[in-house]
Parts: structure tokens; sequence; C-alpha cells
């Protein structure tokens, strides 16, 4: 398993646009992918589940991945998250 | 069988054209007990595939029409379709519950929409469960076998009949085959109403029936002269009608023939006139009618047609179009005139006894200045690419303007130490639509660089009737005394100080408010882009002179209905 600690710089958090790229990446791979923040976890797969965790600006999280393909997951993830200027 | 509708004329035109309906149809449905779960699990999925299918075909089209920003809503509205611990959850209910999918779609959505409702510090959140109810209903057709209306993907002309039209529905449509608009509610001033003068397209709004009498396909005859709709109409009818929107065409032709030439009184006075406007894209028909300023950019419209609240940089961007497409003439921008009758899904505002007197407009901005402070900002560096005036809404004291130009003026200099190139001067003014700011006009012209006298708005106010409320429209009174004393006490104190005054209400472009206003001296007349050049050949035949006196026997009548008659007779006397 992969994982790794984001840190939420985007003023409005992970919502509306960003949260439908991220969950777009993710579902581009095989492995089970969650996001972790504030104790609960959801698929980061589900762009609803994604959504009712309201993740906010400064919001520290943690994406995980088990699978074939999960450390290439956690570099696309990665890679989506620096490019929208979600986290730094 | 041949039927017919009246209602009001609200923008100036003919169109014949089959009738397209922009209803949503009947979603409601029986909870059932199934059996087989598999069955109605392949009914969700096919819903579902239906759905996707038509949101991508929406999807592409909008970003042609609307462009791609406009059209990134319904790659959201995609993803929430293909989500797999949604249609998981379903699929579960349908299992475990032994329920129809209707009951299961139904359920999973209502319990997403009450955790997105939930978060009421988030407005982002509560943005989402309108998506959420957005494309339940799309799948929810579906299961019904029922078709939703698909206004972004209409290719052949058509005339819209509608309950009511939002500023949502008309930014989905495409001006090409829009012919006609027809409603069920709304009046001269609704937004419906101005929507499509300033689309440039026939509409009759308040008829009341339309929805019920119409049905889709049915040829409809809509008659923005005079009111009428004609439901299944004679050929003798498509014939007349026709002439008449032949007619009116042609008189439009000899208008056209104003559009260099200046404002200008028969005694050689010069006025302006300009044009109302809801986006940038509007600056192209101001030009085309001839327009020399826009007296009331509605910024409103920039939030109401975003999906989330519009950042600085994406008003910069609007403010900036629409003044370099205006090649230097004014262009007076309204700050956020939100509340009242105009709502943002992802600003909640409070629930209120009167919105139109509650929390709205400058009382939001000076409430909420995270919201008002982008704004100016982004006006301010607009104003150094053409001619940008500014222009707050609802103020009704002295104070309220000193704290709203206080606001402004600390932003100015912040862009300016940071070496942003602004404008050396922008006009800084209000809107007059508060009777109290009105009766004070004399303080508040040592403060404002001019006043624009907002009609509807005061009307509203000063004789207490609710602009939508159809039982008390008889007291929409353009002409009365009443008016014509404040709007009269509005432009002598503008002029007292050296200050010019405007008029972006309906009634700048009303052909009988217009003698009255010449006579009173207003500088300014903004109005619907397709008003203006009737009114320049109107003001042509006028002076001064004649029309002062008119206003000086105006201003001692008694009733609007005198005025109104006073002001055709004096008309009828110039021929």
């Amino acid at each position: 398993m992969e994982s790794k600690d984001f840190h939420i710089i985007a003023d409005t958090g992970l919502h509306a646009r960003p949260a439908t790229l991220l969950v777009q990446t993710a579902s581009k791979f095989s492995s089970e992918i969650n996001l972790a923040y504030d104790g609960k976890s959801v698929n980061l797969k589900s762009i609803m589940g994604v959504m009712s965790l309201g993740v906010g600006k400064d919001a520290d999280v943690t994406i995980s991945a088990d699978g074939a393909d999960e450390k290439d997951a956690i570099s696309a993830i990665t890679d989506t998250m620096t490019k929208e200027g979600l986290s730094d | 069988m041949t039927q017919k509708l009246s209602g009001i004329a609200a923008s100036n035109g003919v169109a014949v054209a089959p009738a397209y309906m922009l209803v949503d149809p009947d979603l409601t449905f029986d909870k059932k007990t199934i059996s087989d779960a598999d069955t109605e699990k392949a009914r969700l999925h096919s819903a579902l595939d239906a759905s996707i299918k038509e949101l991508q075909q929406i999807k592409a089209v909008a970003e042609k029409s609307l462009g791609s920003e406009e059209a990134e809503v319904f790659e959201a509205h995609i993803t929430i379709l293909q989500d797999p611990e949604m249609i998981g959850q379903i699929e579960g209910k349908i299992d475990s519950d032994k329920v129809n999918a209707e009951e299961a779609l139904k359920e999973i959505t209502d319990n997403f929409i009450a955790i997105f409702e939930g978060m009421t510090d988030n407005a982002y959140m509560q943005e989402r469960a309108a998506d959420v109810r957005d494309v339940t209903k799309r799948v929810m057709s579906h299961l019904l076998g029922k078709n939703l209306p698909n206004p972004a993907l209409i290719n052949s002309e058509v005339v819209i009949v509608a309950h009511d039209l939002t500023p949502s529905d008309t930014a989905q449509l495409n001006r090409k085959f829009v012919k006609g608009f027809i409603t069920d509610l709304g009046g001269r001033t609704s937004h419906s109403a101005i929507m499509s003068r300033t689309l440039e397209i026939p509409a009759v709004v308040g008829t009341e029936d339309a929805t019920s009498t119409i049905k889709q396909g049915d040829k409809v005859i809509v008659d923005g002269l005079d009111g009428i709709g004609i439901v299944d109409p004679s050929d003798e009818d498509v014939t007349t009608y026709t002439q008449k929107g032949d007619d009116f065409a042609k008189q439009k032709a000899e208008w056209d023939k104003l559009k260099d030439e200046a404002s200008v009184s028969k005694d050689g006075k010069n006025f302006t006139i300009a044009a109302n406007i809801g986006t940038p894209d509007d600056v192209a028909a101001v030009n085309d009618n001839g327009g020399e300023a826009v007296g009331l950019f509605r910024s409103e419209f920039l939030y109401m047609d975003s999906a989330e609240l519009p950042d600085e940089e994406k008003q910069f961007q609007a403010y900036k179009k629409a003044a370099e497409d205006m090649h230097g003439k004014q262009v007076v921008v309204r700050t956020m005139d939100i509340g009242g009758d105009k709502h943002l899904d992802y600003l909640p505002l409070p629930e209120e006894m009167n919105p139109f007197l509650g929390y709205r407009a400058i009382r939001i901005s000076l409430k909420q200045p995270d919201l008002f402070r982008p704004q100016l900002r982004a006006l301010l560096r607009a104003s150094a690419f053409g001619n940008i005036a500014i222009m707050f809404p609802m103020i009704g004291t002295v104070d309220e303007f000193k704290r709203a130009r206080a606001i402004y003026d600390e932003e100015r200099q912040n862009l300016i130490n940071d070496g942003v190139k602004v404008a050396d001067h922008i006009d800084v003014g209000m809107m007059m639509e508060v009777p109290a700011a009105v009766l004070i006009a004399d303080k508040l012209a040592k403060y404002a660089d001019f006043f624009s006298i907002g009609t509807n708005d005061l009307i509203q106010y000063t004789f207490a009737a609710d602009r939508g409320n159809e039982h008390v429209s008889y007291l929409y009174q353009p002409y009365n005394p009443s008016l014509l004393r404040l709007i009269k006490k509005v432009i002598d104190s503008a002029h007292a100080e050296g200050k010019w005054a405007g008029m972006c209400g309906e009634m700048a472009g009303d052909q009988v408010a217009v003698p009255l206003l010449m006579g009173m001296g207003l500088d300014e007349y903004s109005m619907s882009a397709t008003s203006m050049l009737q009114t320049r050949s109107s003001m042509k035949k006028l002076d001064t002179k004649s029309t002062a006196d008119l206003v000086d026997k105006a201003l001692d009548a008694e009733t609007n209905e005198d005025v109104a008659d006073m002001v055709k007779q004096f008309m009828a006397g110039l021929k």
C-alpha cells in the first residue's frame, strides 16, 4: 500500500471542480484509493463521498492506494493536486 | 382549434414557429415492492446511461455556445452519475428493501442532498445539493419514460413556452433558433421580459395559461408588440401577423438610419442614450443600435450565471471586455445587486418576510466586504482598459454611500501601492431607487459623482407595491406626479452640484416618459438596446423649452392617467 499526506491550500478546499478532477484521476486506476480526513475515510473514486467530507482550506488529508498500480496512482494524484493548486 | 392568449407585451416584434415546452414533466411515482431485483437494477443502469449520454451531448453543445468554463458544470454532473458509491448504495437499497429503482434512487439521493444542505457554513456544498437534485431529476425522468426539456439541444426554430424564465434557462438557449417567448408569469419589468429585450426576441409574458394551453410542437404566433399569443393559428392569421412583423421590421430599419447620429433635441441640446446590459456579450447589440454608453451593467448576472462565486480575475475579464468593446465610451457597472428576487445557490441568504425590504444589494456588500472588495478591485483594474464608472445600488443614506466609497478608496490605494495600473479618474455614483435617498439627494450630490434613477424599484418603494404581485400591479404608475416630483428632485440636486443624472429603469425608454424626462433635463437615458434608436428618433422631434412647460403642467396634475393623456395630446400637437 502507498500513502501520502497533503495539506490543502486552495481557498475553496476540495469542492466542485477540484473534487471532480481528483475523482476523475483516481478513477483511471484499478487500485482501491481512499481519502482520509478528520477520522473519516471515503472512496476517492466517489465524488459524493469526497464532497460529503467537506474538506476545506488548510485541511490535512491522507490519500492511500492499494493495488497493482498504487505507485502510479499516488503520483498521478500528486500531479493533479499541484497542477490545480490544491496542495503545495 | 385556434386559441388566443393575452398577456403583456414584453419585447417588440412578431414570431411564428412551433412551440417548445420548457416545462418540467410530472416526476411523481409510486413506491413498489419488487421481486426481481436484477430487472430493477438493469432499469437503473439504462436510465443512468441514457442520462450520461444526454449530458455529454449537452456538454458538447454548451462548450460551443457558452464556452468550456460554463460547460464544466455538466462534467461534474456526469461524474456524479458515475459515482460507484452512490450507485452501490442505490443497488443495495433495491436488493435489501426490495423497492423499485425510483424509490431507491430517491431515498439515496435525498440522503446526500440532506448531508450537503446540512453543511450550512459552506456555500459550495449547498450548491452541490442543487446539482444532485438536478441529476436525480434527469435519471428519474428516464426511469419514468418522460422527457426532460433540454433547451441546450434545440436545433430548429422554436417559440419557447414556459411558466417563467430564469436567467439560467436563458443562458442555455441558442439565440439563432429561439424566435419568441411566451410565459405564464411575469410583467414588463420581470427578468424574463428584460432578458428577451436584451436578446431582441419577441416576447409575451404573464398570459397565465400559456403552458396549459399550448402543447409541444403546436404552431404559435407571438405578437410582442401588442401582447398577444395565438395557438394553432389560421392561414389568415399567419399572413396578417407575418405582415405585422415585416412592418415592424421596416419601421425599425428607419430608426436604424439614426445609428451613427448624436442624440440631440430639436433645439440642439445634447443627451446621452445608453443601454442596459447583463454580460459583456450584450455590448455587440449596444454598438449595433448606436448606443453612446452602457448606463447599467447588471453585474449580478456574472454571479447568477456562475456555479460558484466569480473571483476577482473572472470579474476583471468580464469588465475589461465590456470596457474594451465599448471603445472608450462609458460603461457604468452596478455593483452586486443580489437579494430581493435574485438568489444565488452558493450564497444562501436568510429567509425573509420581505426580501425587497431586506438584506440585499449594497447592504450585503457593506456587511460582507469579502464579496465587495474583489468586485471593486476587478473594476479598478478594468478601468485601465476603457471608461469604467461604478455605481452602488440601494443606497438609502449618506453614511452608506460614504462607507461604500471608503472601501473603494482603500482598494484603489492598495492597487496603486502594488503598482497596478488604474484610471486616473473613475466616476463613482449611486442608484436612486430608495425614496429616502431621493429626499436628501441634495446632500448625496456632494459625495456621489452621478445619480442613476432605477425606476422599477423607485416605483415599487414609493407606492409600497411589490412589482411582482399582479393584484397591485395597477400601482405601477410611472407618470404619477408623485414619482415625477421625485425624479425632478434627483435631477435638480445633481445639477446644483455640477453632477450628471441618468435613468436606468425601463421608464427611460418609455415613449410617453421621454418628453417629460427631457423637460426635466435628464442627461442620460439607459434602456434596452432595442429601444435606443426609437428614443433617439423621438428626441429629434422635441424641444427642451416646450417639454419643460409640459413638465410644469404634469407636476401639477392629479393622476397617472391625467399625465399620460397630457403627454399624448402634446405629442399629437407636434404632428
